[in-house]
């Protein structure tokens, strides 16, 4: 699979099911002059499953997205800097390659689509040709066999092969992100990490880019890293949810888990500040405050400030991460606490 | 009802020239609205919500149509009129970063309108900042803070806090929350309806997002290419949504639920121009109920039940209705 470089990646074989990507312990910090070091990610640990969608949810600036980056090696570097952990892709520790192998990881194995398509594209470069870039780059095949591929993409995403020539601009926003979505599929990836690939879509096309996106992933078995803020798009896309808070992981499970026996009170928050378009228009229950500067972060629990359930050992005492039933991780003193409330 | 509504809208036009020809951005839009009532008006980008929002204000000029304010006809004022309105006619913007001067601090920034609007004196200013400073929840330490030192939720609640301070009757909300992230926007939320229902306030609050416009609103105005498809209060058009465009776009919201069954009704293809549209109905390209009728006739706009309009040709016939 690992095509030029001279020392090739032997990959594991996974069957569906097997342990795709798995994080552990992973730490990126920011250090800067003047703000001081901010602590993006804080000990994150994952592990996505061949086949699975994990949905990856939280608020701006809770470090969502520096994980993604931090999984497909682009954190800028110098401010950003890799403290501790280790992340493994299908048996291979993806900060142990150099980064020539690593160009050869990128687009073939693990993709990204990122949240813009406007400024995602190259604005010179015919969509098709953009495409073919990919397919030439890591299938080594001829420029026409490329450009064939690149055809055949955009059929599967949905815009008809006459319009390989047309350029970003003559394209609306939710058909140039089926050609970002094009692009990251083009070599079809084991892993696709989606950083809010609909945040910038009215919701009728977001709901055929989503409805695309499941039809693609089950006919191509690829495992999706879906970062998000929309609870909705994780109870539609997902198989599996870890609620990001601060740079941590606060509560990892299944839909189930993390939707009817949610145990930790920042994801109960999540749910009563939501405005719900179904059900009956109670008045909303916000989390008080905001979310902690991250290069100055509470001693004890991250959420500790906000919580209306912090006890003195909150203030004090940083939670670990439990598991309370099987598959489902709770970071919290007092996990469970909401549950006379819902009553 | 025999009450005046506080504004009417009699079919309201807004074209903008562009090299391709003319942009019918808000075309014939007409609805009363009464005090203490707010009405949503829904879209997705480009269907001509900001821009009525803005027509309404005078922050544009209408191209045709009437507005009436109170019951007097606003559709054409001069300057001092203009400025004798917007005491009661105020408006909240999206982006809390782009609205505010960066170079005034948060009280310069509040007490802005009352030094253009009114004859205060140098106290009665500062008590009046500080009151609304209260009323939206910003400390008062926060007074010589300049906006990028507040996060996006504060400066949200200066925007806020700029529209009350001259005491309006009429807001204008155009997307006051979709910069924010959920936890402050629910904060944000609550604010607004506490203001309205104490000090008696009409909002018009346009939006993408149909679970916000569902909890504030009265009223619920879906907008379709410059043109209004629906209008019914927001109970009602929850439950018997009627024109194909509000039913896929209520179908299209991923709901946190995750015993909800989705049943998508697709659209297919995007929005058509609002360049030089041609005659028939705007939606009829991407409706799956389209017929030969509904490319060559306008829809005429009809309340089909009590208090709820939709234009649409099918309507009676897809959702068995009798004529009212």
């Amino acid at each position: 699979m690992g095509r030029t470089a001279k020392k090739e990646i032997v990959w594991e074989e996974l069957k569906k099911g097997d342990t795709l990507l798995k994080i552990k312990d992973l730490s990126i910090h920011y250090v800067t002059k003047d703000m001081g070091v901010c602590k993006a990610v804080n000990h994150v640990s994952l592990e996505l499953k061949k086949g699975e969608t994990l949905g990856l949810v939280g608020e701006t600036g809770a470090g969502k997205t520096t994980i993604a980056l931090g999984i497909i090696r682009l954190i800028p570097n110098p401010p950003g800097k890799i403290i501790g952990g280790t992340i493994t892709f299908k048996g291979t520790d993806l900060y142990k390659i150099s980064e020539k192998q690593m160009r050869t990881v990128r687009g073939s194995e693990i993709s990204m689509i990122f949240q813009d398509p406007m400024t995602a594209l190259n604005p010179v470069d015919p969509v098709g040709d953009q495409i073919a870039e990919v397919v030439l780059l890591h299938d080594h095949c001829s420029k026409a066999e490329a450009a064939q591929k690149a055809a055949e993409m955009m059929e599967l995403v949905g815009i008809p092969r006459e319009r390989y020539s047309e350029f970003p601009h003559q394209f609306s926003g939710g058909m140039l992100q089926r050609i970002v979505i094009a692009i990251a599929l083009a070599c079809s990836p084991e892993l696709l990490l989606a950083d809010e690939p609909t945040t910038a879509l009215d919701v009728t096309i977001q709901a055929q880019v989503l409805d695309m996106m499941n039809e693609i992933k089950n006919k191509l078995g690829t495992s999706v890293l879906m970062i998000t803020h929309d609870l909705g798009i994780i109870a539609e896309m997902c198989d599996r949810v870890a609620v990001v808070y601060a740079g941590e992981i606060v509560e990892m499970g299944n839909l189930v888990h993390i939707f009817k026996r949610t145990e930790h009170p920042y994801t109960q928050g999540l749910f009563d500040s939501l405005p719900n378009a179904a059900g009956d228009s109670k008045r909303l229950k916000p989390i008080r405050g905001l979310m902690p500067d991250p290069a100055n972060l509470p001693e004890g629990c991250n959420f500790s400030p906000r919580c209306p359930y912090a006890t003195e050992e909150c203030f004090r005492e940083p939670p670990k991460l439990l598991e309370v039933e099987e598959g489902h991780f709770v970071q919290c003193h007092h996990h469970g606490c909401m549950k006379g409330d819902k009553t | 009802m025999n009450e005046q509504p506080i504004l009417e809208v009699q079919n309201l036009k807004k074209y903008f020239s562009v090299p391709a020809g003319l942009v019918h951005a808000v075309d014939d839009i007409s609805f009363k609205l009464y005090a203490g009532k707010t009405l949503g008006v829904v879209g997705e980008s480009g269907c001509g919500k900001s821009t009525l929002g803005r027509v309404l204000i005078h922050l544009l000029e209408s191209s045709a149509g009437k507005i009436f304010f109170e019951g007097e006809d606003i559709t054409h004022v001069n300057r001092k009129k203009l400025t004798e309105l917007r005491k009661n006619m105020q408006m909240i913007f999206q982006d809390p970063f782009s609205s505010l001067n960066p170079r005034m601090s948060l009280f310069q920034s509040i007490a802005e309108p009352l030094r253009i609007m009114g004859n205060f004196t140098a106290q009665e200013i500062e008590d009046k900042v500080y009151g609304i400073m209260e009323t939206v929840g910003l400390a008062d330490r926060l007074v010589n803070t300049y906006p990028h030192e507040l996060d996006g939720g504060r400066r949200q609640r200066i925007g806020i806090a700029r529209a009350l301070v001259m005491n309006p009757k009429f807001i204008v909300c155009d997307e006051p929350v979709s910069a924010l992230d959920v936890s402050i926007q629910a904060q944000i939320l609550n604010l607004m309806c506490d203001i309205r229902d104490e000090r008696k306030l009409t909002y018009i609050f346009v939006t993408h997002d149909l679970s916000v416009v569902k909890y504030i609103s009265d009223e619920i105005l879906v907008m379709y290419l410059g043109q209004m498809v629906e209008k019914a209060p927001t109970e009602e058009l929850f439950e018997h949504r009627l024109h194909p465009y509000t039913k896929a776009l209520l179908s299209a919201v991923p709901l946190p639920d995750i015993d909800h069954e989705r049943k998508r009704i697709e659209l297919k293809g995007e929005l058509t121009s609002p360049i030089d549209p041609k005659p028939g109905c705007r939606f009829a390209s991407r409706c799956p109920y389209a017929e030969e009728r509904c490319f060559k006739e306008n829809p005429v706009n009809e309340e089909v039940r009590p208090n709820h309009y939709v234009a649409c040709h099918k309507t009676r016939e897809l959702n068995n209705l009798k004529r009212l």
